[in-house]
């Protein structure tokens, strides 16, 4: 199963947000990510989905999308080219020992400290879903006690 | 002007004549209006036959049912029919009463989340949380629920908001910036369709019910007129094309007749107008139209190429595009087809044995349409008594065959028949139901005895959920698990008791008669109980998941 990127623009009303994931929910499909927030217009927000599906049925939820009164245009960002972003934020068990060590690393993925103490280091890093999950997996070795992460959003670029 | 009020003045506005309901508490402010408003308002005696009955009033007339229930019980009470009119596609405007806006996820006495309940069963729905929204909410939902691919809509109306005094202005335009439906089919698409229609050996026309909501049955009869072209329809699209035209293969799919399913099987062209390859239709869909193209006519974009995938799709009003191809189309030779097709008819016609002496379901279809002249409405239950009126009724006439297609809601037949009786009086409806089906709503009897509808109920009585014990019967080593229901109430007398006429027959002899004084009767409904042969089956049958080729015909001696 592929992965998708859908970038639903929506009325930024009560009960929207149920009314699209439900449409995955209603297939038995497990949304990956998802992230919904403001535009520069206030009554519009978009909906970021990342989600695994068999094309088909994809390609159905994306019309079932449309067919909703308060979707107002559905864009699928999965094959064209756009910036997409997501944070993480993770806290290691650090002794001083390792802390430069550390901070080399988070220097290299443009990573920010956040919090600090005797034991402990959170660092929060930006960018696009790859890069988050290579910095997670390098930094898994120092021992993750917490780790958050942020749905995906996803920007189109504009064509040359 | 207060909430309650402008609820009554925007249906007014709306030219709502009949309404159908039953109040409650948070209703209290609305029934009020009501009371003295020119709006004719008919009470249910349970919520179920309430937006039954206006389905059945907005499938007959083409207008949208309106129905109003109360927060909580009454709310969750009109679920099935919200899913029935919204599989197949039928204009409701819903209003439902909510507690208070404060008290709103507290748990309150009759609360329930209805918007978020009704959400997958519903084209729209709508929580009205600021009375400055309201008047504004109900145009919209009148909008929404008749335009594009129709279906129900929802309004949950806080008792608070029905009290709540604000401006009332009705008459600004609907603006949906995400709802514009496409009504003009792509002219290169239909172009496209019309060279490939021309060019066919094989063409089939598999009409639904989006031709009937779409007020396209002339439109279509006339295209198929004039290409020469064979057309069946679905359960839904009956009465689209008349049945007694020799173009009719009358309806396809797991019941429908064999040289329907044939034909489709063999087409190399498959013309679908408002239809959307429901199962029930397709069989295994893997093995379904192994050698056609298909054009796919629907207003519903995520209709084509959800089943089935479509070489030409177009989008839009099925009665405009229908009429762009009536005038490009040419004639397509297809004589040995039409040869093929005739012959079919003759050696695989519908059948059943007419000759026994028992009194047969199929026959009494048979007489009521023939009695009728094939003039009434016929609304149908669930199940064989749907069938059997689908196959030996011949529909020629749109809005005249009223059944829940999609869901199949046992229970739909009586309240629908009543619904469409108030809003077609100068046409006898007549329900064809089964004596399981007829015991889930008969609690709504007694309104068409209140209104002096005189709405025929022919019970098909078997003493069976009949459907599913052939199921039993066939696959399931006749093991008739809970489908035997012979401890049955007695319909004459329960008839009477309700104040309607009873009658039974028990033997063919007694239809005719039957049936001659159920029409002779005006002013209340008849209950006919007509005792048929018990373990009788539906043929033709294709197994669920079945093709053409497995096709039971008739009962194995």
């Amino acid at each position: 199963m592929e992965q998708y990127v859908l970038s639903v623009k929506v009325e930024n009303r009560t009960g929207v947000l149920a009314r699209v994931v439900g449409l995955f929910s209603a297939r038995g499909y497990n949304i990956d990510s998802l992230s919904v927030s403001k535009t520069e217009d206030i009554d519009v927000s978009i909906i970021t989905i990342v989600v695994h599906g068999d094309d088909r049925v994809i390609e159905q939820v994306k019309k079932q999308l449309n067919k909703l009164i308060d979707v107002i245009k559905v864009y699928d960002h999965t094959e064209i080219p756009s910036a997409q972003r997501e944070i993480a934020i993770v806290k290691i068990q650090l002794t001083p020992a390792k802390r430069v060590e550390v901070f080399q690393i988070a220097q290299t993925f443009g990573a920010e400290i956040i919090d600090i103490s005797q034991k402990a280091l959170s660092l929060e890093v930006v960018g696009h879903p790859s890069k988050v999950e290579n910095f997670i997996e390098i930094i898994r070795n120092y021992g993750i006690k917490e780790l958050i992460r942020s749905g995906r959003i996803s920007f189109a670029r504009d064509r040359a | 002007m207060k909430g309650a009020r402008q609820v009554i003045e925007s249906l007014i506005k709306e030219n709502v004549d009949y309404m159908f309901g039953y109040p409650g508490g948070v209703l209290i402010p609305i029934f009020h209006e009501l009371f003295d408003s020119p709006i004719k308002f008919i009470l249910s005696r349970h919520e179920q036959g309430a937006i039954h009955a206006a389905d059945g009033y907005a499938r007959a007339t083409g207008k949208p049912g309106i129905c109003i229930a109360t927060s909580g019980p009454g709310a969750t009470n009109i679920i099935t029919g919200l899913a029935t009119a919204h599989m197949d596609s039928v204009p409701l405007v819903v209003i439902t009463g909510q507690v208070s806006t404060e008290m709103i996820g507290n748990d309150a006495f009759q609360e329930a989340d209805v918007t978020g309940i009704t959400r997958p069963v519903t084209k729209h729905n709508y929580l009205v949380q600021d009375i400055h929204d309201l008047a504004r909410i109900i145009k919209e939902a009148f909008y929404i629920a008749t335009t594009g691919r129709p279906g129900p809509v929802l309004i949950d109306i806080p008792v608070n908001i029905s009290n709540t005094d604000c401006e009332y202005n009705y008459e600004k335009p609907v603006d949906l910036r995400g709802y514009k439906p496409v009504y003009e089919g792509h002219p290169v698409q239909i172009k496209k369709a019309a060279k490939m229609i021309s060019e066919a050996k094989k063409p089939v026309i598999y009409s639904g019910g989006g031709v009937i909501l779409g007020n396209a049955s002339k439109e279509l009869t006339e295209f198929a007129k004039k290409t020469g072209i064979p057309v069946t329809t679905t359960l839904l699209g009956l009465g689209a094309f008349p049945e007694t035209d020799e173009l009719s293969l009358e309806m396809l799919g797991m019941h429908g007749t064999y040289y329907a399913n044939h034909a489709v099987n063999e087409s190399d062209l498959l013309i679908a107008i408002g239809a959307r390859f429901d199962d029930r239709v397709t069989g295994k869909i893997a093995q379904f139209i192994p050698n056609a193209r298909v054009i796919h006519i629907d207003i519903d974009p995520a209709s084509v190429s959800k089943n089935v995938i479509v070489d030409i799709p177009i989008v839009g009003d099925c009665k405009l595009i229908l009429q762009e191809l009536i005038n490009i189309t040419e004639k397509p030779d297809i004589t040995p087809w039409i040869d093929e097709i005739r012959q079919m008819k003759l050696t695989h016609p519908l059948y059943y044995d007419s000759e026994s002496p028992n009194l047969k379901p199929q026959y009494v279809v048979e007489r009521i349409y023939e009695i009728t002249k094939g003039d009434a409405i016929i609304a149908t239950e669930v199940g064989q008594n749907q069938m059997w009126a689908a196959q030996f009724y011949k529909f020629s006439k749109p809005r005249t065959f009223i059944s829940s297609g999609g869901l199949g809601t046992m229970g739909f037949g009586l309240p629908a028949a009543i619904g469409a009786q108030l809003g077609v009086p100068g046409k006898r409806v007549i329900n064809i139901a089964g004596d399981g089906s007829i015991q889930m709503n008969i609690q709504e009897l007694i309104v068409a005895v209140q209104h002096r509808l005189p709405v025929i109920i022919a019970i098909l009585n078997n003493g069976f959920l009949g459907m599913v014990r052939q199921w039993q019967q066939l696959f399931y080593d006749k093991r008739y698990s809970q489908t035997c229901i012979k401890c049955a109430p007695d319909f004459v007398k329960l008839a009477e008791a309700y104040g309607a006429v009873g009658i039974r027959v028990e033997d063919k002899a007694g239809v005719d008669d039957a049936i001659k004084q159920a029409l002779a009767i005006t002013d209340r409904p008849i209950v006919i109980d007509f005792v048929v042969e018990k373990e009788e089956n539906v043929y033709p049958f294709v197994p669920a998941g079945g093709t053409v080729k497995d096709t039971i015909l008739r009962e194995l001696a």
